[in-house]
């Protein structure tokens, strides 16, 4: 049994620090908040972290199958965007139209109300799984390499968020927001269930914030049973040996597409929740550019190996966490905000470079060239 | 196939296509002109130095970035080795300027190789850090706003100024291109780059310290960055924030168009010069066309993967 437990931990040796170090370091930032251990903190930095945490999901799925996913941003911001016309929540819908090579399209109006904002998630999920899946077939069919695939459709991603939102704006409804980015029990009082979340049996959970409820959802709805399915090892497989992987039999074709396809939407759950935590669309190709290379430090960092097949999603999640609770400390220590690049980099460097200090023990030159 | 093709090496024929492509970008350009004002400024000579003269920074940092992407590395640390080279020039001044801008870029690149070489960590990784640092050093330096301090005299006429109705920056970019060129081509060194870039074990077992030549190439890739950005501070007579960021997907991109493999191992410099070309002149054709950002990303995500699929391809696994 104890055997048992130690070969485990020593399998995710990754995942266990990645944990055991966001553990201290969040403790140590609620100890040293003046608001520590309260709800309101933990739901500000549920907000803060959702769309970095969805995003270090979604590079890790490519990342495990040996490519990388340099759209991931792009996604994001283009869900974004697309968010921000169909989410209004407006009661006699939303008229839209297209604007291209000077003619104008009426689109007809997009509804209202309660099912429009449900058809609109939807559609916003679908767009992000759609460019994930666009993905994957220029990689499996194209068989041009990921990391410069993504590079190219993400240039095409980020090209269609700004033709819909040349300038910041739209709009999200305000509900939604609300509902969304605070406690279970605004989530409750805002939706009108649970008696308004007043029920007794709902006061001890009503202080939970949203946005770590739907992680775990997405993370246990959606990971686990991919990482358990025949496609999701099949993704292992191939990172680790895709040789091999073609020679047992396993599906290589589908899996790539089909981590490229969940990148996508992953990406754009995250894309999904920052329009509708900022209210708005933008295309800001710096914010793409900082969330995808976030987004590989986080699977970094949460101890996936950028080589493919080991590593785990949930790992990044904590990776994630791990790079935004590092910027709230700036906020505790009042650090100056031009230091704050600087410190960042230092981390990241320093975490890298003593996870890496193995090489040094390596007797054999050899191994190293893997 | 015809017989013409089939007697190009692998090499050539992405280089050939690239060529034809920058064929059909001038004459589709010309025609849009032509029929619109009536004028063809994409083949007169003075338009078409002038967007070399632009093209000459990219062109230095991607003849760096080939040599780091041939060892089947990448550098990510370029655009703010970029900035703080030309940051740090004008702020040093003086005879001393360009000197000190090419030393950060030494320094950045000697760090960056150490990381990847000897500790191992991914240069995907390794150098999005230095990056990072190298942001928040000069973010730090400058306060955050732009820096007040001027190009030196010599920055500006190596960057702005013309020899012969040519542009310097010109006959700098060919000075590197002919240095790099007979670096790949004439020197063990290349021989060893494109060995590490093949098979890294296979290079160390025939003697080859990789890890020496691993640290070369990204001291080359920081030189030709910090090159580019004391170049760049010339031709806009300062130094400002986030002056690298526009110079590092297209410097991968202009390596990946020319033909070399993103693998490592494989890839001519000729490829990435002729690289540099069509995605300089494709930027020119868009922004002569009016084309909003919008559609010159989308058009420009379309022509990668284009080119791409037409040479780019690469093998089905299958063992």
């Amino acid at each position: 049994m104890l055997d048992d437990i130690a070969i485990r931990v020593r399998q995710n040796v990754g995942i266990v620090t990645a944990v055991l170090l966001f553990s201290i370091l969040y403790l140590l930032y609620n100890l040293s908040h003046p608001k520590g251990f309260s709800s309101a903190v933990l739901v500000q930095n549920g907000d803060e972290i959702f769309a970095l945490a969805m995003l270090a999901m979604a590079q890790t799925v490519p990342v495990l199958a040996s490519g990388l996913d340099l759209s991931v941003g792009a996604v994001m911001t283009m869900v974004g965007c697309f968010a921000s016309y169909l989410l209004t929540g407006a009661a006699g819908g939303t008229p839209l139209h297209l604007d291209i090579f000077g003619l104008h399209v009426g689109l007809g109006t997009f509804p209202g109300g309660v099912s429009g904002i449900l058809l609109g998630i939807v559609i916003c999920l679908a767009t992000g799984a759609l460019a994930g899946f666009i993905n994957g077939c220029v990689v499996v069919y194209g068989r041009i390499q990921p990391i410069i695939a993504t590079l190219a459709t993400g240039a095409v991603y980020i090209g269609i968020a700004l033709f819909l939102r040349p300038t910041p704006g739209g709009k999200i409804d305000e509900d939604l927001n609300w509902a969304l980015t605070n406690s279970l029990g605004d989530f409750a009082a805002t939706v009108h269930i649970f008696d308004d979340g007043a029920a007794s049996w709902f006061a001890p959970v009503a202080w939970i914030p949203v946005p770590f409820v739907l992680l775990i959802l997405i993370a246990l709805l959606v990971w686990v049973p991919f990482r358990r399915s025949v496609i999701g090892r099949a993704v292992y497989a191939v990172g680790s040996a895709e040789g091999a992987a073609y020679m047992s039999g396993l599906p290589i074709d589908r899996a790539k597409i089909a981590a490229f396809t969940l990148a996508g939407f992953f990406a754009g759950c995250g894309g999904l929740f920052l329009a509708i935590q900022t209210s708005s669309g933008n295309a800001d190709i710096p914010q793409a550019g900082a969330y995808t290379l976030n987004s590989i430090a986080s699977v970094v960092i949460g101890g996936t190996s950028l080589l493919g097949g080991t590593g785990s999603a949930i790992g990044s999640i904590f990776g994630a966490m791990i790079l935004r609770v590092i910027s709230f400390f700036f906020r505790i220590f009042d650090i100056a905000p031009l230091l704050q690049p600087l410190f960042e980099g230092l981390i990241l460097l320093a975490a890298v470079s003593i996870g890496a200090l193995g090489v040094l023990r390596v007797k054999n030159t050899l191994e190293l060239f893997r | 196939m015809s017989s013409a093709s089939l007697s190009l090496s692998r090499d050539d024929r992405p280089i050939l296509i690239a060529a034809l492509f920058i064929l059909v970008i001038l004459i589709a350009g010309t025609v849009y002109t032509f029929a619109r004002f009536g004028s063809a400024p994409l083949l007169s000579p003075t338009y078409l130095l002038q967007q070399l003269q632009i093209g000459a920074f990219l062109g230095i940092v991607a003849a760096g970035m080939m040599m780091v992407i041939l060892i089947a590395q990448i550098d990510l640390s370029v655009p703010w080795t970029l900035a703080a080279a030309a940051m740090m020039a004008t702020s040093i001044g003086g005879p001393l300027a360009i000197p000190v801008g090419l030393g950060v870029g030494l320094l950045v690149g000697l760090i960056n190789g150490v990381g990847v070489a000897y500790l191992r960590v991914p240069s995907m990784i390794f150098t999005l850090g230095v990056n990072a640092v190298m942001r928040g050093l000069m973010v730090a330096h400058t306060g955050g706003y732009a820096p007040q301090t001027g190009a030196t005299d010599l920055m500006r006429m190596l960057a702005g100024d013309r020899t012969l109705g040519i542009p310097n920056a010109l006959f700098v970019w060919i000075a590197v291109s002919v240095l790099v060129t007979i670096v790949l081509q004439r020197t063990t060194l290349g021989r060893y780059v494109y060995a590490i870039g093949n098979k890294e074990a296979a290079a160390y077992l025939a003697g080859v310290d990789t890890r020496r030549i691993t640290v070369i190439c990204f001291v080359l890739c920081g030189l030709a960055a910090a090159l580019a950005g004391v170049l760049l501070a010339g031709y806009s007579t300062k130094a400002y924030q986030g002056m690298g960021d526009a110079y590092l997907l297209p410097a991968i991109a202009a390596v990946v168009i020319g033909g070399t493999n993103i693998l490592g191992g494989r890839g001519r410099y000729l490829g990435t010069l002729i690289g540099v070309v069509l995605i300089v002149l494709l930027n020119s054709v868009l922004s002569i066309m009016d084309m909003p950002e919008a559609g010159r990303q989308v058009i420009y995500g379309l022509v990668i993967i284009f080119m791409l699929l037409v040479y780019g391809r690469g093998e089905r696994v299958t063992s």
